[in-house]
């Protein structure tokens, strides 16, 4: 009953037992922590224990959960199964409200600030210790404080929307220290920054740990790990594979417990013939792109894909992947650079002028913009064909044909439903992204660009989605694939690029490379 | 003698106070994301109320503040329905106004015509409404105009420094930054929608029992609309909601004093809302304004705290 | 995604499973529908109560009086043409997801331009002359006057709530300004109404009743139209899909402007043939606002949502509601309630159709259990 009351009252900020913790002493305890979403396990009876003045890595790649941890930590997901302590009390986080009464704060990988108020207006918003009054004042000289000791330059009255991406991270990191958080979460906080910004970083988050918090620092780069951690936990596939002492391991015992040993041995048949060297379909200069946030998220991006081979780009996501496919289909403005499409220049045309050359694109947001939910399955599958004749007129639109066309296709790609008439929404996953391949390879494109393709899907998707990008390089159809999932890769590709900060750290012919090699240029270390 | 400025200006914040009123309360629903459509109907309801309640009990204050429930009950149904039933938030406020006018206009249709006594009566402020020109022009009015001095000052102060001004722009701005930084969004929008509402019934209470002191059906007459209008036009601004909401109130003053001068009434009833549309216009032509004048940007659309979704 | 809320009262449990759906099938959309028109029923219902009015007699009087005699019947078709064509032009620009609340407004510059033509252009015309172009007119001015917002949207990113609003004021006002100005009757006798239409600019009707016909073939032909449009042409194809979602809608190279410019056009479009058909076909003068638009416009947003942005639906959905409204009218007469009551019943039924869109994205679950028994009702 007593803890119960302890947890709601407001933590004191003028310094209370917590300040004055011994490193060492452990702070945060989760136990057996799991988290289902509908299809897929987040988290599988996960343990991970936080030291004061410790910085704990959370390594892992996109889905292995890192981040749905943290989320739940910090009262933004309640777990399913699961305990967490908190200064050896066992606590129930509801909301980050409760969070951030613990001591508890996070520095989210999206900023979450508001754009049209000041730096110092965004921080007195979470402080729940001033009622009614602002105290502005108070907050700017808490802040000029914080910033000379940590080294936090920012603007008290600069507007949000005029800052840097690092200059806004730092009101994140400002807004935790003002309220004397103990414990602060890093949810991939280097994405945006320089390289001397990340230096800067890396002084804070040491100074801070060495100050007695406890620092949760998520990432999927592996020499940050081995730069500014004290201990790592690796997840994978939503379970806890190891916690190690950083000091005694090293980027490659890491990669392989990320990626997963028994892949490796997995290795399966490769499909590949040689690559025959004619003219390229696809050609890719020098590119850059920038970010809805503003940063350059492609950072000079050259490469080739040629007629008959599947090109494949590895890297976890937010590695500048999304920004270079939506530059090359052009839903994305192309700040330098080109893209030739079977000799042709199509840098910045509008996508119908790509689908119009024979460009296919199956996009890895299938809700967002791959089909719309309230349109029946029949107007999906016409979206790109419908301007045409045979499937429309001058003015209307040829229902016989259409119907016809539509049931071919329903049933050449199994896609499984009673009535084409039906709103797209009902359909599963996996027949979602079987309507999208039959409405993109319909057309008998030349460059198919897939993004994650069989993310989420069930055994029997993956594997009609991968025979059939098979199939189509048998048809000499060039095809761009994009994916986080290795295995896939390497099964499917030729060629393999690897992108890490926007760049590719190499383009590896498949035959002659392996799990380890790729895995550790994912992470950021270029091997050799 | 008085000097010729004074009555035009006298009648433009006398005839402007009900908007002033009205506005504020909307502004601050719309600051905190809520497009309360619905404040023509509390309005009205708000004035019948009133009227009802200070004719009955001889006492206007009792009105006054009957008719500011009524008009938070009101906005509490739209609060409900926007809020938590993440409905549309035009067409709830829409169907409110309906609802507002038809019932005032039925339950009102008794007390058509009759006069008020008991109102809230001019009270010239002791020393200061003898400063010469601006006395009469601010301090010679009922007791409810000088309660609007005070009340704009205090929901400027409010909004603008402190703490709960910069929650209510947060949750208006950005509500998911709002929620994790631990504001309870669904709260402060509550709160923001049913004060405008009760704004509104003050608003209406003033016009049936000192601006015309009795009830006629529709008395409104479209002031509710107009209060919307004020909102976009002052750029959710409150000192400029006051510029607008006698701006605004002087033309319905003066419209038919400035007819004897040929300048046709209806046009100029017009102008009020051909400027707001260039208001919009302007602040949204220019990537600047529009980041510091521009409505609130999570505005119409309900907040839903969605768990991931693969 | 499920949501548990649990709670304790009278003695029992009650747990509401809330999950969101995939889809909403045509039964949720029908039952939501009926659900907010048995609601608003009974609302109504105590609102003739507290007046002293046995509610099952008012309803008798609305549908007798709206349905049960020729003359009931004639005044629900002449209540029910601008409410289908309003409506219809609603479903179009509602389909695109552009929110035109300017109905009222669009109307109301359909009469200014046939008042126009009526009085100063075609006065002597032949009427199978001034009646097909002001019409055609109607069509044009009222088309404009929603564009105008229109290119506000598409260029300035300007809300088109507000501006449509901000459009009806000055409508209004437009009207009022040449009634009372340089359109004021002579014969009006200081009434603000211009003078009466010449015979043969004046809509003919079917004898007897006020029913302006060539109005109403316009509107059922308009029904015919916008439906073959939505569901079987190029430019009802790239509406829908634009409405739903723009992003596909860009990446298969759906003219966004377009969309928004074209659905406009014909939703003022519309209003703006509802416009002439009342003041040339009833009023047979421009008059006060209010009195030729009538609110249609806002009843129409009703019209609209009621047919779930159906046309096939706006015939039967206007056609009730031109039956409340003229029911409204007759208990007016017969029982002495003033015509606010339909406005309340609008506003209800409005109400409840806006609150009932979230049961068709989610779906709710109420479980109660007593002393561990279940016993449970899905909704």
């Amino acid at each position: 009953m007593k803890s119960i009351i302890r947890n709601f009252l407001p933590t004191s900020y003028k310094g209370n037992s917590i300040k004055h913790i011994r490193k060492g002493v452990v702070i945060v305890n989760m136990k057996g922590i799991t988290k289902h979403f509908p299809g897929v396990i987040a988290n599988d009876h996960v343990d991970f224990e936080l030291r004061a003045g410790e910085v704990h890595a959370l390594l892992g790649e996109n889905g292995a959960g890192k981040t749905t941890l943290m989320n739940i930590l910090y009262g933004l997901y309640r777990p399913d199964e699961g305990e967490i302590y908190v200064m050896n009390r066992k606590v129930k986080i509801r909301s980050p409200k409760d969070a951030i009464r613990l001591g508890i704060a996070m520095v989210p990988q999206h900023f979450k600030l508001i754009e049209s108020l000041t730096v110092a207006e965004n921080i007195v918003l979470s402080m729940e210790k001033y009622r009614f009054f602002s105290h502005i004042q108070d907050i700017k000289r808490n802040i000029e404080k914080l910033s000379e000791r940590y080294g936090l330059k920012v603007d008290p009255d600069a507007q949000v929307w005029q800052l840097s991406a690092g200059e806004k991270q730092r009101v994140e990191i400002l807004k935790a220290l003002i309220r004397n958080a103990r414990i602060l979460i890093l949810d991939e906080p280097t994405s945006v920054l320089t390289p001397l910004e990340k230096h800067e970083l890396f002084k804070i988050i040491r100074k801070m740990a060495d100050e007695g918090c406890g620092i949760v620092f998520i990432t999927h780069k592996l020499h940050e790990v081995m730069e500014v951690s004290d201990r790592v936990t690796v997840l994978r596939k939503g379970r806890r594979v190891a916690t190690l002492q950083t000091s005694k391991t090293n980027p490659r015992q890491l990669a392989r417990l990320m990626l997963g040993k028994e892949v490796a041995l997995q290795l399966t048949k490769r499909t590949a013939k040689p690559v025959s060297n004619k003219t390229p379909i696809l050609e890719v200069h020098n590119l850059h792109v920038f970010d809805d946030r503003g940063t350059l998220a492609v950072k000079g991006v050259s490469f080739k894909v040629y007629a008959g081979e599947i090109f494949g780009i590895a890297g976890v996501s937010g590695n500048g992947q999304r920004e270079l496919v939506e530059a090359i289909m052009g839903l994305r403005k192309v700040e330098k650079g080109n893209i030739i499409l079977m000799g042709e220049d199509v840098t910045n045309k509008n996508p119908i002028h790509l689908i119009e050359r024979g460009v296919a694109f199956i996009p890895e947001d299938r809700l967002g913009m791959g089909i719309s939910q309230d349109l029946t399955i029949l107007e999906n599958l016409i979206l790109k064909r419908y301007r045409y004749t045979p499937f429309s007129g001058r003015i209307f639109l040829n229902l016989d044909y259409i119907n016809r066309w539509v049931n071919k296709l329903i049933t050449e790609y199994s896609i499984v439903t009673p009535s084409s008439r039906l709103p797209a929404g009902i359909l599963s996953g996996g027949n979602i992204q079987r309507l999208i391949l039959a409405r993109e390879l319909s057309s008998n494109p030349k460059l198919i660009v897939a993004s994650n393709p069989t993310r989420g899907l069930d055994v029997a998707a993956i594997n009609f989605v991968r025979s059939l990008f098979i199939e189509q390089k048998k048809k000499d159809v060039a095809i761009l694939l994009v994916s986080e999932d290795l295995e896939e890769l390497l099964m499917l590709t030729d060629r393999i690029a690897v992108m890490f900060e926007g760049s590719f750290m190499g383009i590896l012919p498949t035959s002659k490379t392996n799990i380890d090699e790729v895995g550790l240029m994912m992470a950021g270390i270029k091997s050799k | 003698m008085e000097h010729w400025l004074v009555p035009p200006l006298r009648v433009a914040i006398e005839a402007g106070t009900p908007l002033l009123l009205a506005s504020l309360g909307e502004l601050y629903a719309e600051r905190s994301g809520v497009l309360n459509l619905g404040i023509e109907g509390m309005m009205l309801m708000g004035a019948l109320t009133g009227f009802i309640v200070a004719l009955t009990t001889g006492n206007p204050w009792l009105g006054l503040l009957s008719a500011i429930a009524v008009g938070g009950l009101m906005a509490l149904i739209h609060a409900f329905t926007s809020i938590s039933l993440h409905a549309n938030q035009v067409i709830s406020g829409l169907a409110l106004s309906m609802f507002g006018v038809g019932l005032s206009g039925l339950l009102g249709k008794r007390f058509v015509g009759i006069p008020l006594k008991t109102t809230f009566s001019v009270i010239p402020v002791p020393f200061l409404s003898k400063i010469p020109i601006l006395g009469p022009i601010l301090f010679k009015h009922n007791i409810i105009v000088y309660i609007s001095y005070i009340v704009i000052f205090v929901l400027w102060f409010i909004l603008h420094k402190t703490r709960i001004g910069i929650i209510i722009k947060a949750v208006g701005e950005n509500p998911a930054a709002a929620d994790m930084a631990g504001i309870d969004v669904y709260k402060v929008r509550y709160a923001c929608t049913i004060f405008g509402g009760m704004m509104a019934g003050a608003a209406g209470a003033y016009l049936s029992l000192t601006h015309i002191p009795m009830w006629v059906e529709n008395m409104t007459a479209g002031r509710g609309w107009i209060a919307v209008a004020i909102v976009v036009f002052a750029t959710w601004d409150p000192i400029r909601t006051l510029l607008g909401s006698y701006l605004f109130g002087s033309i319905e003053a003066l419209q038919y004093w400035l007819q004897q001068w040929g300048i046709d009434p209806s046009l100029l009833g017009a102008l009020p809302y051909a400027v707001t549309i260039l208001v919009l216009v302007i602040v949204g032509s220019s990537k600047r304004l529009r980041r510091t004048m521009a409505a609130p940007a999570a505005l119409g659309k309900p907040y839903i705290r969605e768990e991931k979704v693969v | 995604m499920k949501y548990n809320y649990t709670f304790k009262a009278l003695g029992l449990d009650f747990r509401i499973k809330v999950e969101r759906r995939l889809f909403s099938s045509r039964f949720t959309e029908a039952g939501v529908s009926a659900l907010s028109i048995v609601i608003s029923l009974m609302i109504a219902a105590i609102v003739f109560m507290s007046q002293q009015i046995d509610p099952l007699i008012a309803y008798k009087e609305i549908i007798l009086g709206a349905f049960g005699s020729i003359d009931g019947v004639t005044y629900t078709i002449v209540k029910m043409i601008p409410l289908l064509l309003c409506g219809l032009g609603l479903i179009v620009a509602f389909k695109a997801n552009v929110w035109n609340i300017g109905a009222e407004g669009q109307i109301l510059l359909g009469a200014v331009v046939a008042t126009w033509i009526a009085l100063f252009q075609l006065k002597t015309a032949p009427c199978y002359v001034s009646i097909p172009v002001m019409f055609f007119l109607g069509f044009i001015v009222g088309g404009l006057w929603a564009l105008i917002p229109a290119l506000l949207k598409v260029k300035f990113n300007v809300n088109e709530v507000l501006s449509t609003l901000m459009m009806n004021h000055i409508a209004s006002k437009i009207v009022e300004y040449l009634i009372y100005g340089p359109w004021k009757g002579r014969t009006a006798w200081g009434f603000p109404q211009t003078d009466l239409f010449p015979e043969n600019v004046r809509i003919p009707c079917i004898p007897g009743t006020h029913i302006h016909y060539p109005t109403l073939i316009i509107a059922i032909l308009s029904t015919l139209i916008i439906g073959i449009m939505l569901s079987r042409t190029k430019i009802g194809y790239e509406i829908r899909v634009f409405g739903t979602k723009p992003e596909v809608a860009r990446y298969a190279g759906i003219n966004g402007t377009k969309v928004i410019l074209i659905s406009m056009l014909i939703s003022g479009g519309l209003a703006g043939i509802a416009g002439v058909g009342e003041v040339a076909g009833i009023h047979y003068r421009l008059r006060y606002p209010w009195s030729i638009s009538s609110g249609y416009g806002y009843t129409a947003i009703i019209v609209a949502w009621l047919s779930r942005l159906n046309p096939i639906f706006v015939i039967p959905v206007s056609a009730l509601l031109g039956g409340l409204l003229v029911g409204g009218d007759i208990i007016q007469v017969t029982l002495g309630l003033p015509v606010n009551v339909i406005h309340i019943f609008n506003g209800v039924i409005l109400l409840c159709l806006a609150s009932g869109e979230i049961f068709l994205k989610y779906k709710f679950t109420v479980e109660v259990k007593r002393y561990g028994t279940l016993v449970s009702s899905p909704t």
